[in-house]
Order: C-alpha cells, then structure tokens, then sequence
C-alpha cells in the first residue's frame, strides 16, 4: 500500500530553539503512528507542518504523493487530512447533528436539510461503529462523547489521515479504553492514524509504530512488540545531555517540609494525587521524577496553596500551612518556583523591577506604610539584575522583552531573595537554553548548601538525577518509591516512572 | 516598539488619540462640506467660543468639569482591569443623592453643606459601583453586563424617586427642588471650583496608582490577576475596591456638576456624561492626567457648539458625531487589546 503521509527530513528552526531537527515519518493506510514526546519536543510544530500552517526550513511532506504547499490548509483538509484537538472545537449549545455538518451543511434551497442530515450522521456513525445520538446537546454530553463527535465530524469528509492530539488528556480511564477501541476500529477500516500523546499505555495499547522525539530530534523508531514501557520512557526522557552539577555531599538537617497524606482533585475533578507523603529535610534536595500528568502539578499546586486540598496536610517546621491561600503559604516559608512562569510568576508587562518584588512589594523596605520606595525597588533590581546575570538592557525594561531563560531568572533571583526555609521547584528549566538552565542548577544547589529544604519537580530524568540527593518517584498520583539517589539507576527509576512494579 | 516602562509621557503613545482627533475633525468637516456648511468657519467659531475668552474658558471648564470625573471613574476601572460601563448610572445616582443634601438640609454653613453634599454623592455613586464589583469578584459576573443593567435600573429608580418622592412641591415638572446656596460650588478667579476638585482628584488618582502600595495592588490585578493572587494580593477585594472607587468618583462627577451647574435634580441634565466619561478614557489611554486634555477638548466642543450652530449653521449634534467619530477611531486598536490582553502594550500599558 502506498504511503498516505511521508515526511523527509523535516527541519524548522525558531529563534532559539530547533524545534524540528531532521525529521522524517510515513504513515500507511490502515496503520496507528503514536508521535510520543514530552512537551517541547517538537510534535506539534511537526502537525502545524503536515497542516502547512508554518514554512519548514528543510524537508518536503507529502499526503498521497502530493507535495504540501506551505499555505494551503484548505488543499490539505481537501486531500483527506484531518485533526481532532486536543480543546474541541464544538458549539456546546447546538445538537450533535448540527456541529458535525456544521461548514458544510445539506441544503435545501436556502434552507438547511435537517432530515438528510440527521440521516447522514446515523448512516456515519453506523459505518464506523461509533456511537452517538444525532439530537442531543453536547454541552450535556460526558466529555468522551463529545469527542466522538468530534471524531466524526473529521471523519464526515472522507478522511484518509486522521491526527489526534493528546485525544485522552481530558477523558477518563473508561473513556480512554473506549477511545482506543475506536482507534483500533478505524485503523482496520483503512484510515491511517497519527496519535500524539506522551501517555507510555496509550501506545502499548493502540501503536503499530511509534516515533519518539525528544527536544526536537527524532529519537528512533519502535514498536510495542519490539519495546516495552520502561523502554519508551527511557526514549522519551532521554539520556542525551547529562549536566554534570557539581556538588557536595548533603548535609540533611531537621525535617523541614513534611506532606501527610495529601489527596488532591485535577480539573476534572479527578483524584490525582492519591494520598501522598513525603518529608523533605533541610539542606536536602528531594526530586520528584515521573512522566508527566501522574499529579505532579497537582501536589506542588496543593503544597504551595494553590489547589485545594481535599485532605492532608502540609507542614513547614512542624506547622500546618492554610489550603488555598498562596500568600499565607509564602508567609509560612515556602517559596515557589511555579511550573507557568508566564501566568504565576511574573506580569508581563511590568518591568523587571517591579517583578523581582511582586510578593514583597508592600514590605520593608520596599513600601513604607502605604508608600511604595520606587528607589528601593529598582537599586534592588540592580543589584540582582547583576547578580543573576539577567540579560537585559535596564532593569526598566518590561519582563515581556526577556528571553525565557532570563524571564525564569527573575522568578528564581525573586523567590531566592528572601531568607529561604524551603523552595518547591516545579519544572525550573523548561523550555530555557543551557546557559540559563546550568545557572539556575547551581542556585538550587547553593540554596541547598545554605540550608534550604528544596523540592524539585522535574519531567527531566536528568535533571533529577542530577541534582537531587533523594528521589521520589511518581506514578498514578501516588509516590510508588524513594530511593537514594547514590543507588538511583536509571532502568529502575524508568520502570517505575512507567508504572511497573519494579 | 518601545519595551521601556517610561514614568512620564511617552509621545508615541498618545499618537494614537490625536491622530484618531484629527481624523474625526477631517470625517465631520466633508459631511459639514456636503451639508453646505463651511467646516473651516465652523471649528472656528467652536474652538474660538470655548477657548478665545476668560467667559468661554470658564463655560468649558464647567463643561469639562464632570466629564474629568467620568473619565477618571472609567480609567481607575480599566487600570484594575474592568470595563466599568455604569459610569453614567453611578454619575446619576451621585448627582440625585447630593441634590436632595443639598435642597434638604438646610442650616448649615457652606463649608459643612458642602463636603456632606459632595460625600452623598460620592457615597451613592461609590454604593453603586460596589454592586457591580461585588457581583464580579463574589459570583463572576461581568460587569460590563451589570453596569449596563445598572445603568437602567438607576435610570429608572431615579425617575420614581423624583416623580413620587423628591418632587419640588407643586412642581408640574418632574424635579427635584433649589439646593440651597450653602450647596453651591464658587467660583475662583470665574473659573469653576469643581475643575479643580476634579484636576485634584485626577492628581491624586496618578498619585496612588504610581506611588502606593494600594495602587500596585490595582495594577497588578489588572495585568496578570492570576500572577497578582499568587503573589498574595486579594484579587477579589482588588476588584470589589477598584468598581467602588470607580463608582465614586462617577458619583462626585455628578454631585460637582449639581452644586456647580444645575442647582437642581432632572432627569434629563447629566444625559450622557458618564457615557462620554468612556470616550475620554480611552482618549486619555487610560492615564488618569491623559484624561484631562481629553476632557477638556470634549467640553470645549460641547460649550461652543450652540454658537457654532449660530454662527455656521451646522446642528450642534456634530459634537456627537465627532464623539462617535473619535470613539470608533480610538477603541478599535485599544479595545481589542485590552480584551486579548495579550500584547505587552495594552490598553493599561501606556506609561
């Protein structure tokens, strides 16, 4: 059979990052492609490509053994290419029927033909076996069916390729078993699928290929038979760059933060964190390693006051902190570096001064009473500006101008600033060029050196086994081992990370 | 584009409303020309009435006067990031509020008549404002939704309270009675003491929002108001104070105008100030002394265009056409902005 999709040596370059380095993927009639990667590792540029939405700098794509024109959505969609989103794109007042004809509705004169429409969805969802009813609302559909909806209405145009992205992020795990069912289904039908996900199981269960991509470069090629989870995790988190940090032996003090028995919702309302506890001493570096969204954001969320708790607790030398109020966290003395440094952790269009006091401004000596010490605020941006090798022209310049790596630095120099008890780091690196990432290692590591009780959440192995003394790792929202970091292998903490007992 | 965070004014950012003026002017002076009007002896006999004597100064400062106010409520509401729609109810309410301090109390001195006048007015508009604010922070209402309906409510609560309640005694009209002269604003120099209550307030509004803790809460809250609450600023109480301050200084706009201009409460005075109020804060890029020229030059507009009718025969709705005008030119780039908020240089950005 020949190919549907072929991809040769892809390459697209963004200022800073390569976010395609050489890629080259085929997908057959009839076959399931997972793209497996973490966040930033290029599949979504690689989708954009395949959509002509951005220009390769390199390399040629071609649907059916056509070449794709950057530009021509329209010929690619028409080529029998289609996507179902991660975020659906519904209309959750209308029916079922009238979001999936919706763009190209059966008409009747001026009038769209209801009756041949609804007759054409029954007659989809028959032909592919997934069921829906054609009348009802979506926004009172369960969200799996709502993305069957979305599947058929990609389906609906005689789809030949059909990409979905990160489909199971948002179902639950009855859903997921159903959607790979579908997947499954389709494939045998002759359409050729391409999955995007970072979920290990997912592949297991539904891949005949899987390309796996890490910081843009195609990693390799495998397969569910040829590998197993603990493998794929290894691909996926790689071993590329190790950043050697040198560092002392730690010298643990006194429990410094304890976590008992904390259970924590994600957005859906799911339990994610399932009862964990954790105790992190002073002078100590605890990394927490797991693939990502096995509630790693919700515990850090849940410790620093951000998430609700549904139970446990959180102490900081002995003493509860308040659930939900950041500030009070902050107060008892824990400091945060937060996972989104653009929504949290600064405000884009202050300057960097006004930044680097965000969670002090009104304290001595920046504010006297109700007055602001403006002079104050910046010779102390100065000062860190200096100190942290923050790249910018003036510490009046606006945080939006900075690069991420230099953005990153103020949120650090901000919440390293103080008289530090204990830091939560939560994916400190992501997404930040080298240079940055070796500076903000040896800050942690000296933040370590000077007592401080570091947590450090990280989807980088590396990162984790570098610079941590201890490591937690996690897995269905649960800490399934903490080993010491002398005795840390990489294999082991990879089955573990993928959900095995070791 | 500039990335320096600048103190004092930038000339780049102010391109936008003089051109978006100068356009208007151009836009209004082809439809006075296809009238059969002469738009040059028209904006002559505009400008020249309202800025060519001491008397025509006085009247458009007095014009200005609550329009500084309005504009001033609308951009402390933008600063926090709300788009305060309801700066006319709120004017409506302050200014009903203080007309009935200052008919009804009677006695008192004028330097106490005065200020509890004025407070009445700043208290209601301030009571209104926080209705508004309370519903966003506590149930998640937008305001531009309850400023609207509030707008109408107050519009119509005012009417039944000066038809059935604080009707002048054997009134045929519907109004409210004189305040006393205790009530009354002087004036300075003939200039009207309300301009500078309301130049001080605007100085003082600059002051807070760049100089205090209070005004960084503000700001903050209205750039990022996820990075605001995790740095431990009570976004909810942020919201609900900004909407009330905002509500309060409508409130004095209104207040000022009836101890200064009107005497009286009609339903029909202060039509549209507070509506022009969101005209000149975008004018003024939502700076609260950017306001000022803006107030001026709309006031200006509004107190000579009888004798621009007189004189050129050109109707006096084309101050409203030219308001539109401006509006139109002057929101398209900044609303938009404003509600992406995704560009460093929103519409709160400007300084």
């Amino acid at each position: 059979m020949s190919d549907l999709l072929e991809i040769t040596g892809l390459t697209k370059q963004f200022p800073g990052v390569l976010a395609n380095d050489n890629i080259s993927l085929t997908v057959k009639a009839g076959e399931v492609v997972a793209l497996l990667g973490e966040n930033g590792a290029g599949k979504s540029t690689l989708v954009k490509a395949v959509f002509g939405l951005i220009k390769p700098d390199k390399g040629q794509i071609k649907i059916s053994g056509n070449v794709i024109e950057y530009g021509d959505t329209a010929g690619v969609i028409a080529a029998g290419v289609g996507m179902v989103h991660q975020h659906f794109q519904l209309v959750p007042v209308m029916s079922v029927t009238e979001n999936i004809i919706l763009g190209d509705e059966p008409r009747r004169g001026f009038f769209i033909n209801r009756q041949s429409s609804r007759k054409q969805v029954i007659e989809l969802s028959k032909r592919y076996g997934l069921e829906v009813d054609p009348d009802a609302i979506i926004e009172d559909l369960p969200v799996g069916m709502q993305q069957r909806v979305e599947i058929l209405k990609a389906l609906r145009k005689d789809v030949k390729l059909l990409i979905l992205d990160e489909p199971t992020a948002v179902l639950t795990p009855q859903e997921i078993d159903e959607l790979l069912l579908v997947i499954r289904n389709l494939a045998k039908s002759g359409v050729g699928i391409v999955l995007i996900t970072h979920k290990l199981h997912e592949v297991m269960a539904v891949a005949d290929r899987v390309l796996v991509l890490r910081g843009g470069k195609a990693i390799g090629f495998t397969s569910p038979k040829e590998s197993d989870e603990a493998g794929l995790a290894q691909m996926m988190v790689g071993r590329s760059v190790v950043l050697r940090v040198d560092k002392k032996p730690a010298k643990p003090g006194k429990a410094a933060l304890e976590v008992r028995g904390l259970q924590v919702l994600d957005d859906r309302k799911l339990l994610s964190v399932k009862g964990v506890d954790l105790t992190v001493h002073s002078g100590e570096i605890l990394g927490v390693a797991g693939v990502e969204g096995n509630g790693q954001r919700e515990l850090v969320e849940a410790i620093c006051g951000m998430r609700h708790r549904v139970s446990g607790q959180v102490l900081v030398a002995g003493v509860a902190t308040k659930d939900m109020h950041p500030h009070a966290v902050h107060l008892a003395g824990i400091s945060h570096i937060p996972e989104d440094r653009e929504k949290h952790g600064l405000v884009a269009n202050y300057s960097i001064a006004d930044n680097l006091v965000l969670n002090q401004f009104d304290q001595a000596p920046f504010a006297k009473g109700w007055v602001r010490n403006i002079s104050q605020v910046n010779s102390n941006a100065d000062a860190v500006v200096e100190k942290f090798d923050i790249r910018t022209p003036s510490a009046q310049n606006l945080a939006s101008s900075l690069s991420g790596g230099n953005k990153q630095k103020v949120v650090v120099a901000r919440e390293l600033s103080e008289d530090l008890k204990v830091l939560v780091a939560a994916q400190p690196t992501r997404g930040i060029d080298v240079g940055s990432i070796e500076f903000i290692h040896n800050q942690l590591i000296a933040a370590r050196d000077r007592g401080a009780a570091v947590l450090l959440v990280s989807a980088e192995l590396d990162e984790i086994l570098s610079l941590s003394d201890r490591i937690a790792v996690m897995s269905g929202g649960e800490i399934v081992a903490i080993v010491d970091s002398k005795d840390a292998d990489r294999n082991y903490i990879g089955r573990l990370m993928a959900g095995m007992k070791a | 584009m500039s990335d320096t965070k600048k103190k004092g004014f930038d000339l780049g950012n102010w391109m936008i409303p003089i051109i978006a003026v100068a356009i208007a002017m151009f836009i209004a002076g082809i439809m006075m020309k296809l009238q059969g009007a002469d738009p040059i002896s028209a904006y002559k006999t505009l400008f020249t009435t309202s800025f060519g004597s001491v008397a025509g100064f006085s009247a458009t400062l007095g014009k200005a006067t609550p329009l500084v106010l309005s504009g001033l409520a609308v951009t402390i509401g933008l600063r926090a990031g709300l788009f305060n729609i309801g700066a006319q109810g709120q004017l409506i309410s302050g200014a009903l509020a203080t007309a009935w301090a200052g008919y009804a109390l009677t006695g008192l001195p004028a330097f106490i008549h005065l200020p509890i006048a004025l407070a009445f007015g700043i208290f209601f508009g301030g009571f209104v404002g926080y209705i508004a604010g309370a519903l966003k922070a506590y149930r998640g209402v937008h305001e531009v939704i309850t400023t609207i309906m509030l707008n109408s409510i107050i519009m119509a609560l005012s009417d039944y309270l000066v038809v059935y309640h604080f009707r002048e005694p054997g009134q045929l009209l519907t109004r409210t009675s004189e305040i006393q002269k205790s009530a009354r604003l002087p004036f300075i120099f003939s200039l009207p003491l309300g301009f500078f209550i309301a130049i001080a307030c605007a100085v003082l509004a600059w002051w807070i929002m760049t100089n205090t803790t209070s005004g960084f809460r503000f700001e903050t809250v209205g750039r990022n108001k996820f990075a605001a609450w995790y740095a431990g600023i009570s976004v909810k109480r942020t919201l609900v104070m900004a909407m009330m301050i905002s509500g309060g200084i409508a409130g004095l706009g209104g207040a000022v105008e009836t101890l200064g201009v009107t005497y009286r409460f009609e339903p029909a005075f202060n039509a549209g100030l507070g509506f022009d109020g969101i005209t000149i804060a975008l004018l003024g890029r939502a700076h609260p002394l950017g306001i000022i020229p803006g107030a001026i030059l709309i006031g200006g507009m509004r107190a000579g265009a009888s004798n621009m009718q007189f004189v050129a025969g050109v109707a006096t709705e084309l101050v409203d056409l030219l308001m539109a005008l401006i509006l139109f030119l002057v929101t398209a780039p900044l609303v938009t902005r404003f509600f992406k908020n995704t560009t460093s240089k929103s519409v709160t950005g400007g300084w």
